[in-house]
């Protein structure tokens, strides 16, 4: 057993952090968040460059993965810049892609993978169990879809109310756990969308959100799209864990720079006991939920079958660390930290969204209880 | 990246699940806080020893088996995992044999560390006295010189085991130096509990159960051979060791792995599905036992690539006391109206192994240095943040 990364993977994940560090991040996500891309698109390209997306993407397609350990690392990095975009969207499609190759059906992997890998496309998707939303529709080339069946085609256009619930019933049965009652699942089937509906804005800017509208069926084998759709969704879960990891750690530097420096009563806000001992607690939240991350990358690098419940471990622990992580921020940056001005806002509203993006703490939970099947 | 053993290592944890199975008795022992439970514990501390088990990485000549951390790690697994009885020895294999390792000499190893792996020496520990709790170095028992040894004299509490133990461990102030800081002067001494001079009183824990004790020394003689590492130095003794405490080394991930995956099983059994809050919580702590399990495996990988343990030991305290409270509370709640059973009662669930482990983790915030300190000492050595228990 070596549960560490290796030299290799330590040196990818410092040459990725130099590089945005570089590249003036913050700007190109406020810019992003204002509907201007130009800056975001020029990071993704860096990133394509970097290798970043090639990771979810099999050699047979142009890529060097699936890799799910170099993902861990280059997704918690793009998490700590608060990267925009649809990354983890982009690398969820090419892992359903991907499985439907797997499946027999290669063609809508060899016409969009190497373009993945190449960062000529950005894709991205909705799935039962991640909500109507899909995440910068208005910047992709490939909007997929994923539905349950017939039966909710009307309902989920562009734009309309799917029953005012907000609790996206289609949504349950691709990602239930097993105590969650969800209806006889029909087969699912894949469209690649033909718009979206207006853009909504999130908690966090820079996160655009749409609802895909209905456009023409890939028609493919129930079977196939279940299990390529069901594989797709541990990805994003997973590159979302790892993004919420840097999302937290950005959280946490920051934090503890400010209260270093920022003087109170004659001495630094850092030296106050109940400061530390906020921040001592997010410090080790984050130390114990990146063996989460990295031991749910090792499952899904070993196809385990207990894959998913490892994903959803941290997918519901990395997102509430980061959650924590940014409460105390805000916190311990007082009113400063509160304005939109400051970066830390970057951060603050990423770590609310990835929240539920993709399914709910409560979601992921039920499902991790699996790890502890008789 | 992996989580792969090797086939040795396989090879190992069979040979560990195989004599476990054979050996663990079915009927668990009666808890180590009682006279009678204590000498159920020291028996199976003999079984243990029988076969090589008590001490799995101590060298062979010792009645080890000289594996490494990571197959310590996979031992408890399966130890926990097949329901064997608590380790009433733990404070001196946990403890005080990675001190007699890095510094005691050859005669005090081959003279203290068989005797302890099998159970026929049990050890207290006394660290805390009554002025002197987490603040370990403002302790003021007294060790004086005499000749051949020492003295001992003063008052240690809170030590655990040493109801029922034979032989106590602790440091002593025996260089009387006023320029120079606390911890400096101190030195670490081995003791007999029932040596002239030392008067036991037992203190009930919160159930009354006799599980730690009073120690009143009054002249009592330690000679120089059970004096550990360099008299005046005891501290530097204390300290290279006591991450040990905070680390894994005391709570091996799985004891609550197999903590949480009992608990899993009763709420399968008995919970109302229905009841979400319920389940969210019992999946958490499930979640936090796995998460303990990885950074142990996480912490092995990286010692065994020649690393060094900086300040983890104390996050890692923190994470497993509030996990054995949380893994405890949601099990008396799971409980419902059994929840409050005295593991001493007849109806009490699973023998009462979930009131006495509530019980006994009520104190994991507060030994082996509380909980606060040991977020400060994570703000001050791994974040870097000011020194200073300024109010606020």
């Amino acid at each position: 057993m070596r549960f560490l990364l290796d030299d290799e993977q330590v040196a990818f994940g410092r040459a990725l952090d130099r590089m945005l560090t570089a590249a003036g991040t913050p700007g190109a996500v406020r810019a992003w968040a204002r509907g201007e891309h130009g800056p975001g698109l020029t990071l993704w390209r860096r990133l394509a460059e970097a290798g970043v997306f090639g990771l979810a993407v099999p050699e047979a397609y142009g890529g060097v993965g699936p890799l799910p350990v170099e993902l861990a690392v280059a997704y918690e990095r793009l998490g700590r810049h608060a990267v925009p975009g649809p990354v983890v969207e982009t690398a969820a499609v090419a892992a359903l892609l991907s499985r439907l190759a797997d499946a027999g059906e290669p063609g809508p992997a060899a016409e969009w993978l190497p373009r993945v890998c190449a960062g000529e496309a950005r894709l991205t998707l909705t799935l039962p169990g991640g909500g109507p939303y899909a995440l910068d529709a208005d910047v992709c080339d490939g909007v997929f879809v994923v539905r349950e069946g017939a039966a909710d085609e009307a309902a989920e256009g562009a734009g309309a109310d799917s029953g005012g619930t907000g609790r996206t019933p289609a949504s349950r049965p691709l990602r239930r756990g097993r105590l969650l009652p969800a209806p006889p699942p029909r087969p699912p089937r894949l469209f690649l969308a033909g718009g979206h509906g207006p853009v909504q804005g999130s908690v966090d800017p820079a996160r655009r959100l749409a609802r895909p509208v209905p456009g023409r069926e890939l028609p493919l084998p129930g079977a196939a799209v279940r299990a390529a759709a069901a594989h797709a969704a541990d990805l994003a879960a997973f590159a979302c864990a790892a993004q919420a990891l840097g999302v937290g750690r950005a959280l946490l530097e920051r934090t503890v720079a400010y209260v270093g420096a920022r003087t109170q009563f004659g001495s630094p806000v850092g030296a106050f006991q109940a400061v530390k001992h906020r921040l001592a607690d997010t410090r080790t939240g984050l130390e114990f939920a990146r063996p989460l991350v990295h031991g749910a990358a090792v499952a899904l690098a070993a196809g385990a079958p207990g894959a998913a419940a490892e994903v959803a471990a941290a997918k519901a622990t990395a997102c509430d660390v980061a959650y924590a992580a940014a409460r105390t921020a805000l916190q311990l940056h007082g009113a400063i930290g509160y304005t939109a001005e400051y970066d830390l806002s970057l951060w603050i509203g990423k770590a609310r969204a990835l929240r539920s993006a993709w399914g709910s703490p409560a979601d992921f939970r039920a499902l991790a209880l699996d790890l502890f099947r008789e | 990246m992996d989580l792969d053993l090797t086939p040795g290592q396989e090879a190992f944890r069979a040979e560990a699940r195989a004599w476990l199975a054979a050996h663990v008795p079915p009927v668990p022992p009666r808890s180590l806080e009682t006279r009678e439970g204590f000498a159920e514990h020291r028996a199976w501390e003999r079984t243990l020893a029988a076969g090589r088990w008590s001490a799995v990485t101590w060298p062979e000549e010792y009645g080890g088996r000289g594996r490494s951390l990571l197959e310590w790690l996979v031992f408890e697994e399966e130890y926990h995992a097949a329901g064997a009885p608590a380790r009433v020895s733990q404070n001196g294999v946990c403890l005080l044999a990675p001190a007699l390792f890095a510094h005691g000499t050859e005669e005090q190893r081959a003279r203290l560390l068989p005797p302890m792996a099998s159970g026929a020496t049990v050890w207290a520990q006394a660290w805390s006295e009554p002025e002197a709790g987490s603040d370990l170095a403002s302790l003021r028992s007294v060790a004086v010189r005499e000749r051949g040894g020492w003295l001992l004299r003063g008052q240690k509490t809170w030590s655990s085991r040493a109801a029922f133990a034979d032989r106590a461990f602790g440091l002593f102030r025996s260089h009387a130096d006023p320029g120079r800081p606390p911890h400096h002067g101190l030195t670490y001494a081995m003791f007999p509990l029932d040596a002239p001079g030392v008067t036991v009183r037992p203190l009930g824990r919160l159930d009354g159960k006799p599980a730690f004790a009073e120690l009143f020394l009054d002249d009592v003689f330690v000679p120089d051979a059970d004096v550990l590492g360099e008299p005046g130095r005891g501290w530097r003794v204390a300290m290279s060791t006591a991450g040990d405490e905070r680390g894994l080394t005391l709570r091996s991930p799985g004891r609550f792995l197999a903590a949480a995956r009992r608990l899993v099983a009763l709420w399968r059994e008995t919970a109302d599905p229905a009841d979400t809050a319920l389940r969210d919580r019992v999946a958490d702590v499930a979640v936090r036992a796995r998460a303990y399990q990885l950074y142990g495996y996480g912490v092995a990988a990286r010692l065994a690539a020649g690393g060094a343990l900086g300040a983890e030991p104390s996050m890692n305290k923190l994470f497993w006391s509030e996990l054995d409270l949380a893994l405890h509370e949601t099990a008396l709640d799971l409980l419902g109206p059994y929840g409050e059973l005295a593991d001493t009662a007849g109806d009490a669930p699973e023998g009462g192994r979930w009131a006495d482990g509530y019980t006994f983790a009520l104190a994991g915030p507060l030994y082996a240095g509380t909980n606060e300190i040991q977020r400060d000492i994570v703000a001050e050595r791994v974040l870097g943040l000011p020194k200073g228990r300024g109010g606020g």
